[in-house]
């Protein structure tokens, strides 16, 4: 376990949608530490503000009020450009939806993001890791749910980044293709020690985790260490 | 190598390569009208630059009874004058074998030992004349040519009385007569009227003006003051029976052309313009549409570290290929088309050089504008998608909250199934769109309104002009005014049914500062044949003493009813009358002034004479009535009516129609393209939706029909709204076509409607059943998992 270092601090961060008669307090003073290389777990009910405070510590949205760290720096302090490099360079994203383009290949799919990286891997190693070497030229229409989020995966990770934030990525899965995605993901932490944060409804989940981070209604609840994470294939259903 | 951004680009363009193509299709057609116009019109004028420029064209001209050669040195004393060239020239009747009808010619003389200073001639076959060449003539293209005549050929005329036979040596064109109107002609009829020129010495021993001359041409210097060397040419000329000297701009060879080229150019503006700006208001919707679908795309572009700049790009690339498709489609083609138009041109204006000139800012113009109209429809919708924080833009578009229609609410949509009830929702949440649609598809049917309204026009005129207004057959002009008594001799000719005289008077007319020449026509106060018109053609009455001016003379002048207008008379003793207008009237063509002829008469203190006669003719004698006016040699002219429609309908087939055959065939192309469009944008915009309904156990009619319903809504709101646009269109040409040869009547015949709305609904169902073989590939699976 490496937990030589803090990956993300939060304090108090607070976020409200709408004005008015509508106004939303979807985040209302979160603060957290997340270690480096950990997986970590997001549990709570549906409207908790979990897929809100992924959002905001991966550069995607800001928060009404408090503090991200990433590494020491301040995410509020940076402009818009410099939000998008520390996208570019240091997260990747897994969404719940797959938000592959139709009209590129798996493997394009990949190298849209490889295109751009600092120091990518190839894609085609992507690939490999989330185990769809045989899938590389076919269109996402033509791709299993499961196996489009694996490809999601592979271009989350093909830019070797340092967190990879992941939002209901088994939501729209099947168990068993759940499993399988899930199991890519824990390889990549395992691998190349990438930080990993993953958003759930499933609680048997939690168990892989090296942290589970409980939310509700806006606020972090408890945050639950766990010291001795099991292996994927050890939990069941 | 190809980025994976690229290749997107590349299958994202394959994927909706229909609408490329009409996208680039109809800014293709944009610019190609545009260029192509512009091009023409640019061109002609060059054309006729060069040649006035390189064949000496006069700056001012006058014509004289019989002025000494001494005088020369006067004239060339005038301040400002640079040169100065005499001529003799002289009125004849030609005989030409195997025609009827008499035709008549001018003859110009050329000096014998030099070439001439002003108004030069282009050798076009055979050569000029040689030194006191007796029995040879260079003829006028236009003449040869309407009868075949070739080098060698001889023409009898009678000059000064005498029957001479002359040899056409050479055929010439001149820029005096570009086009060969004959005096007084509102025309230019070829094959009866003809221009020769020929030796001097042999021109003045043949009319008795050795030592004379009758007509001056001048060449000004660049600072001259036209109105002050014409005042001082008008003073010298006038003891020698000097007419009043007129300028370039009054000159009716150049006048013509001056009337020609701006017709073509106000056509040349207005209807590539509105094709340009239709092609534009296009791709800008389509653009932002295509990048509207593609939100959810940049929002994740956006998360993975995609500078805005980047996906910008990525867009602008989409742009650049439909606008550098387009505009090399629509250059090559405007530039090939305008020069084959202009080749066409060219034989009718008789220009002799003739090159096409590319010209460049016009084309820079067309291209840049449909590349800013697209970049802008692109731009606007990037900035809405990528102003949104990315993960807001990833959101799937929240399931629009469907109120109650206005229908609903007012307690009418039971009448409405279920399906149509889904259209009507679809129309009300999104009217502006919707409205948009319409209005794309209407403008579609506003150009075809506006391009087939100049046939409307035209023939309209035509009818007024010449079935309703000038009901005469022929109208006579005689070599000097005659008694009325002349009229008798006339009557009493085979087959002539009705005569009414005529004194037709050149003059000009003062008011104010303003002032224009035209001359004045004299009928009797309750004419038959020869009829004035106001708007709803109803008959002008000319009461005694009444003296009534075409509206665009009013105009030119600034008179109204009621208004005293100076007439300076431009022959004999050259009176000067004041005439009170009491009435204003509508014609198509010319500067009308017209007056009863008694007064007129009596102002010129002339006795009963006539100029000329109208004349109603049964067509079984024309015949022998032509031999008989053939041998009246006081009869100068003869215009014949139905020739007059004839040639001006010629002419009009050759300037104006021919180009509104391009625009016809470029508005319909335009017509679909909109269309089509607009039916794939609906269906690319909710093919998720349909398949849904599809999954939900809709057929394939029921789906169809929703897509259809709304298109078919889109379409029967834009039928009155583009029969609305048109008009506007028309009647802005309208007025900007105001020119003083002729104005454009504002009438749109319910064929013409009837025709566009046709088109318009051809195209729209042929569109649907492009569409409609998508709906029936809708592929249920890929669909619902959001391929576009
Ligand atoms: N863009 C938005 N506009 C308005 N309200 C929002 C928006 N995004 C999220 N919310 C609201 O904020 C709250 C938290 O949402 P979210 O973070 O998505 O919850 P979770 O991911 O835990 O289900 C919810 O009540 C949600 O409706
Ligand atoms: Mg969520």
């Amino acid at each position: 376990m490496m937990t030589d270092g803090t990956v993300f601090k939060t304090e108090e961060i607070t976020k409200q949608y709408g004005m008015g008669d509508t106004l939303v307090h979807a985040l209302r003073g979160v603060s957290l530490e997340i270690p480096k290389g950990e997986l970590v777990v997001l549990l709570g009910p549906s409207g908790s503000g979990k897929s809100t405070f992924l959002n905001i510590i991966g550069g995607l949205d800001q928060p009404t009020s408090g503090d991200v760290h990433f590494k020491g720096e301040a995410l509020a302090a940076m402009s818009d450009r410099e939000l998008t490099y520390f996208r570019r360079e240091h997260v990747g994203f897994v969404f719940q939806s797959y938000n592959l383009v139709p009209s590129l290949t798996a493997l394009e799919n990949v190298e849209l993001i490889t295109d751009i990286g600092v120091n990518p891997m190839p894609a085609k190693e992507a690939m490999r890791a989330v185990g769809l070497t045989d899938r590389l030229n076919h269109f996402p229409s033509q791709l299993s749910g499961g196996e489009q989020q694996r490809v999601a995966i592979a271009r989350a990770i093909a830019k070797r980044p340092e967190v990879l934030l992941c939002d209901e990525p088994t939501g729209a899965l099947d168990s068993e293709t759940g499993i399988l995605v899930l199991e890519a993901l824990q390889n990549v932490n395992r691998t190349y020690g990438t930080t990993t944060i993953i958003i759930t409804h499933n609680a048997a989940i939690a168990d892989v985790a090296d942290r589970v981070i409980y939310f509700a209604d806006g606020r972090v609840s408890k945050v639950v260490k766990n010291e001795k994470p099991k292996d994927i294939h050890e939990i069941g259903w | 190598m190809v980025t994976a951004l690229n290749k997107k680009l590349l299958r994202d363009l394959w994927n909706i390569k229909g609408q490329l193509v009409a996208i680039i299709f109809v800014m293709a057609t944009g610019i190609m009208a545009f260029v192509l116009s512009f091009g023409v019109v640019d061109s002609l004028e060059l054309g006729r630059d060069v040649y006035y420029d390189r064949f000496q064209f006069g700056d001012v001209f006058a014509n004289a009874k019989r002025v000494p050669q001494g005088v020369k040195k006067q004239i060339q004393q005038i301040e400002g004058v640079a040169q100065v060239e005499t001529r003799v020239t002289f009125g004849t009747i030609i005989q030409v074998d195997g025609m009827d009808e008499p035709a008549t010619g001018r003859l110009i003389s050329i000096p014998d030992n030099r070439d001439p200073l002003l108004n030069n001639l282009y050798l076009m076959k055979g050569r000029m004349l040689r030194p006191d060449e007796e029995n040879g003539v260079l003829a006028g293209e236009a003449f040869v040519k309407a009868h075949g005549f070739d080098l060698g050929d001889r023409v009898t005329m009678i000059i000064n009385g005498h029957k001479r036979e002359l040899s056409i040596v050479g055929v010439v064109l001149s820029p005096e007569y570009v086009y060969s109107l004959a005096p007084g002609a509102m025309f230019p009829d070829d094959k009866r009227f003809g221009v020769f020129w020929m030796s001097l010495r042999a021109l003045e021993a043949a009319v008795n003006m050795d030592g004379a001359f009758n007509d001056v041409s001048l060449r000004l210097s660049r600072d001259a003051n036209v109105e002050d060397v014409k005042s001082e040419l008008d003073r010298i000329l006038k003891p020698y029976g000097g007419l009043i000297s007129f300028d370039r701009a009054e000159q009716m060879s150049n006048w013509f052309v001056q009337n020609e080229l701006t017709q073509l150019r106000t056509m040349g503006y207005f209807a590539p313009t509105i094709f340009l700006a239709v092609a534009a208001f296009l791709i800008n919707v389509v653009m932002t549409r295509q990048v509207a679908t593609q939100r959810v795309q940049i929002g994740m572009l956006k998360a993975v570290g995609y500078r805005d700049m980047e996906i910008a790009m990525h867009f602008l690339k989409m742009v650049m290929v439909i606008v550098v498709v387009g505009s090399v489609i629509g250059l090559v083609g405007g530039i090939w088309l305008g020069s084959g138009l202009l080749n066409m041109y060219a034989q009718y204006f008789h220009f002799p050089y003739m090159s096409y000139s590319y010209s460049y800012d016009v084309m820079i113009l067309a291209v840049g504008f449909c590349a800013l109209a697209a970049t802008g429809g692109t731009w606007i919708a990037m900035r809405q998608a990528a102003t949104l924080p990315p993960a807001e833009a990833m959101r799937e578009e929240a399931p629009t909250e469907f109120k109650r229609t206005i229908l609903e609410r007012l307690n009418i949509d039971q009448f409405f199934s279920f399906l149509s009830r889904i259209i009507l929702r679809q129309l009300e949440r999104r009217p502006i769109r919707a409205f948009l649609s319409a209005l794309g598809v209407g403008f579609a049917l506003s150009i075809l309104v506006f391009a087939f309204f100049m046939e409307d026009s035209m023939d309209y005129m035509m009818d007024v002009q010449y079935d309703v207004s000038q009901r005469e057959d022929l109208m006579l002009s005689f070599v000097e005014p005659r008694h009325i008594k002349a009229l008798e001799e006339i009557r009493l000719m085979p087959g002539v049914m009705n005569v009414e005289p005529i004194r037709s008077v050149p003059v000009e007319l003062r008011h104010q500062y303003l002032s224009k020449r035209t001359s004045i026509m004299g009928i009797m106060p309750d004419p038959d044949l020869h009829r004035v018109l106001d708007q709803n053609l109803q008959q002008v009455a000319i009461t005694k003493g009444g003296f009534i001016l075409s509206k665009k003379l009013a105009e030119i002048l600034n008179v109204k009813v009621g208004d005293v207008v100076i007439a300076d008379v431009l022959e004999e003793r050259r009176p000067v009358l004041e005439l009170p207008v009491t009435a204003i009237y509508e014609e198509f063509m010319g500067l009308g002034a017209i007056m009863d002829i008694e007064r007129l008469n009596a102002y010129l203190n002339e006795g009963p004479v006539v100029s000329g006669a109208a004349v109603m003719v049964d067509p079984n004698y024309n015949g022998p009535l032509y031999k008989n006016i053939k041998e009246i040699p006081s009869i100068i002219g003869m215009a014949n009516m139905s020739r007059m429609r004839e040639i001006f309908e010629e002419l009009m087939d050759q300037n104006m129609l021919q180009m509104m055959a391009v625009y016809i065939i470029f508005a319909g192309l335009i017509a679909f393209g909109v269309i089509y469009n607009t039916a794939r944008i609906a269906f690319s915009e909710r093919s998720r939706e349909l398949a849904s309904l599809r999954v939900l156990g809709l057929t394939r009619f029921e789906v169809a029909y929703i897509l259809f319903g709304e298109l078919a809504a889109v379409v029967f709101v834009a039928i009155p709204l583009g029969i609305y646009i048109g008009y506007g269109m028309v009647a802005g040409m309208v007025a900007s076509l105001d020119t003083e040869l002729f104005r454009m009547p504002l009438v749109i015949n319910s064929d013409t409607y009837g025709f566009a709305v046709i088109i318009v609904l051809v195209s729209a169902l042929f569109s649907f059943y492009l569409v409609w073989r998508q709906v029936d590939n809708i592929d249920l699976v890929a669909a619902q998992k959001g391929v576009e």
